[in-house]
């Protein structure tokens, strides 16, 4: 992923109309969205937009800040690719005629891709990942002819804290 | 109790405060307008939903109070959107409730049908469609709460016909319950320690006022800190009495049309303290050439504007007057601690720029009449505080340079959006909301002619609003931009000063026409004008059409290259 793209994980209440307030506000000030998911959250009363920007664009800061103006959102949360786990699907149709399905669906296994529809000279792949995963599978899949090919958009959440149990002392000390 | 959704939501406004509100009916909001028989509320008749519009906000910039206006559906709604643009850009608290085909019939081209929600979403602070009628208190309460606090603005409520007709329990909300909404008012402490650091070693500090210390009433707080400090302060378009011109720190306007002292004083400060103001295009000229040698304090209730145009060294978010209260505490815990230095050179070479470069113009005896000439006469025979609103324009210019505004919310204007037609219907508005004060329009007459059916408002209401049109007969400020950018290669800008006769068309209205041609009847008539006080009046000046606005800087360039009037010296004299 280039370094001028960000991810945001936007908390918004999960009513009709959010998506285009939040669309909206990146057309008319010009921020562009390089991919955008959206579903509702453990707590039905709100969802979680996933929006990765491009933060040549506008400066990261102006679009958080305008974001956090719209009523509607609650929550902006900025997740770098190194303190993030980031998730992204792929459903891609990819020419493979009997003598080349052998080698397809063992690229799959090797990426832990499902083969979910079989055709006569074509099968459709299925796979999960860090986008950089999908981007390393489509390219070693183009030899073959993509046919077509869909990207949910990554989805992400931060990482957990892992830190060390602090030790509690036997004696608790003076000053 | 069980109402109808339109008897809630008149009851709501009720509950809100509302004492007037401005609109006009039709088919989706009919059931809204059969409770309002029955109410305590006023409702001012328009001529034309985008009066409603700048009425509420006229009423608003004169009360601080929010403006609330009501329509149809369809055409209506979209008639308003200008107003609500205009709203929108200069933070004016509006309330607007549109009528919307019923809820069952939505998306499927119904007469008089349009997406307002949609339509109006970029240019309001937040909208709504309610969708069932128990909604309607909470959401007349969450609207009133969304336009008055933080950063004020226009907010829109859509509401179909069959909710208006459906019945409710009534129950009016304790509170409201925005989880994603939490304005910050108070500034951070150790930010405006800092800023009171930086303003006690700075040598030339300029104090950039904005229109934000009108809308978080702190023209006082302002005054005290000017008295702790002695900074110099420049009041821009929407700032324009919010610090007393008569005040001798006051340096007033600055940005594309403002006097040289105070674009100059901006240009060579070391230290801007942005209370308010949002660094608009207009104010900074060329961004990159603006006060390159200075440090920036800005304060504004609205985080996204700190940083926006220009890098702060010491942001502050929060309320103007809470934080320029805070500031002074802090001011003078820091006088107490060391000795700030003196800004005597400061003062100095500020008196000599206004010295050297005064504004200027010549009124001949027998000459033309001068538009700046009639505005001098109005601002020196009307009483101090009186309330001055204009569209936009070279008149709106000249009204900003030269009057005297020594009390806040005396000026109405439009500035960010620059909505020509803003002074007739503001006006009306700003009277109805003081009417014991005098309100006068400064108008041009392309603007005059965009919202003029207004005054037939007035005259029915009993709104005696006085209307000073500078007829030159053109698109004035478009012509001077021709004659100046565009070789004298004039094209669509002339309007003929007798087509309309407007003073046939303000009787017509059911207002008293004068016309005046002559500099000796200036005063005469604007006297007899004042008056006037069962009825609207209309003078149209006719006014000399070369007379351009100066000072200028072109757009674009930098803030360094004033053009000054090229028919005087630059020693104010011929």
């Amino acid at each position: 992923m280039p370094a001028q793209h960000h991810i945001l994980s936007v908390l918004v209440e999960n009513k009709f109309g959010v998506l285009s307030r939040v669309a909206g506000l990146f057309a008319r000030r010009g921020f562009n969205i390089v991919s955008l998911a959206v579903s509702p959250t453990e707590d039905e009363r709100f969802s979680r937009m996933t929006i990765v920007v491009d933060a040549d664009s506008a400066p990261l800061e102006q679009i958080t800040k305008q974001l956090n103006k719209l009523i509607p959102v609650l929550k902006i949360a900025e997740l770098h690719s190194d303190e993030a786990v980031e998730r992204e699907l792929m459903l891609v149709t990819v020419k493979a005629t009997p003598e080349l399905r052998s080698q397809i669906t063992e690229l799959a296994s090797i990426f832990q891709a499902r083969i979910d529809d079989v055709g006569y000279d074509a099968l459709t792949i299925q796979v999960a990942g860090a986008p950089q995963k999908l981007d390393a599978m489509t390219d070693l899949l183009q030899p073959f002819g993509i046919i077509e090919l869909q990207r949910t958009g990554r989805i992400a959440l931060p990482l957990l804290a892992r830190r060390p149990a602090k030790l509690r002392s036997v004696k608790s000390g003076g000053a | 109790m069980q109402l109808t959704g339109a008897q809630a939501l008149i009851k709501s406004l009720e509950m809100e405060g509302t004492e007037v509100m401005f609109g006009l009916p039709g088919g989706a909001i009919l059931p809204v307008y059969d409770p309002l028989i029955d109410s305590s509320i006023r409702h001012i008749l328009v001529r034309h939903e985008q009066g409603a519009g700048h009425m509420a906000e006229g009423y608003a910039h004169a009360t601080g109070r929010p403006g609330v206006a009501m329509v149809t559906s369809g055409p209506a709604a979209t008639n308003i959107v200008t107003p609500l643009a205009d709203a929108y850009m200069d933070s004016i608290p509006l309330v607007v409730i549109t009528g919307q085909v019923p809820y069952a019939v939505i998306g499927t081209d119904a007469f008089q049908e349009c997406d307002t929600v949609g339509i109006t979403m970029p240019v309001t602070k937040h909208n709504w469609l309610i969708t069932d009628a128990s909604e309607v208190p909470r959401v007349v309460r969450e609207a009133f709460h969304v336009a008055t606090t933080g950063r004020p603005g226009p907010v829109l409520i859509d509401m179909p016909k069959d909710v208006s007709n459906q019945m409710m329990t009534w129950n009016w909300p304790d509170g409201v319950d925005l989880p994603g909404y939490k304005p910050n008012t108070k500034g951070h402490a150790k930010q405006i320690k800092d800023a009171a650091r930086l303003m006690g070693e700075a040598k030339r500090p300029v104090i950039y006022a904005g229109g934000g210390i009108l809308k978080a009433r702190a023209a006082e707080a302002l005054r005290a800190l000017v008295d702790a400090t002695g900074i110099p302060v420049v009041t821009t378009l929407m700032a324009r009495g919010a610090f007393p011109d008569d005040h001798e720190l006051c340096l007033g306007l600055p940005g594309m049309h403002g006097n040289y002292t105070a674009i100059t004083s901006m240009q060579q400060s070391d230290l801007l303290i942005a209370l308010g103001s949002r660094f608009d295009d207009r104010v900074t000229g060329k961004v990159a050439a603006f006060a390159p040698g200075a440090k920036i304090i800005p304060v504004d209730i609205d985080p996204a504007e700190l940083g926006k145009v220009r890098r702060p060294d010491v942001p502050i978010v929060g309320d103007c007057r809470l934080v320029i209260e805070e500031l002074v505490k802090a001011v003078k815990a820091d006088q107490n601690k060391r000795d700030w230095p003196s800004l005597d050179d400061w003062h100095r070479q500020l008196k000599e720029w206004q010295h050297t470069y005064p504004l200027t113009y010549e009124q001949y005896e027998d000459g033309p009449l001068k538009p700046q000439f009639v505005v001098d006469m109005l601002r020196d025979h009307t009483p101090d505080d009186t309330i001055v609103a204009s569209g936009v324009g070279q008149h709106q210019m000249w009204t900003a340079q030269r009057w005297k505004f020594n009390h806040p919310y005396t000026f109405v204007n439009s500035g960010g959006l620059g909505t020509m037609g803003f002074a007739v219907p503001a006006a009306i508005g700003a009277k109805v909301g003081k009417p014991e004060r005098m309100v006068w329009a400064v108008d041009g007459d392309g603007c005059f002619q965009m919202t003029a059916q207004e005054l037939v408002t007035a005259s029915s209401e009993r709104i005696p609003v006085k209307i000073a049109i500078l007829n030159n007969a053109y698109l004035g400020m478009v012509r001077q931009w021709q004659e100046l950018f565009y070789e004298e290669r004039y094209s669509e800008v002339y309007l003929s000063p007798d087509l309309p006769d407007y003073v046939k068309w303000a009787e017509a209205m059911g207002c008293v026409g004068f016309r005046v041609d002559n500099p000796d009847d200036v005063v005469t008539t604007i006297e007899k004008a004042n008056e006037i006080d069962d009825r609207p009046v209309v003078i149209d000046f006719r006014t000399d059409y070369r007379e351009k606005v100066y000072p200028m800087v072109a757009s674009g360039t930098s803030n360094d290259d004033v053009i000054l009037d090229p028919a005087h010296d630059t020693h104010g004299a011929r």
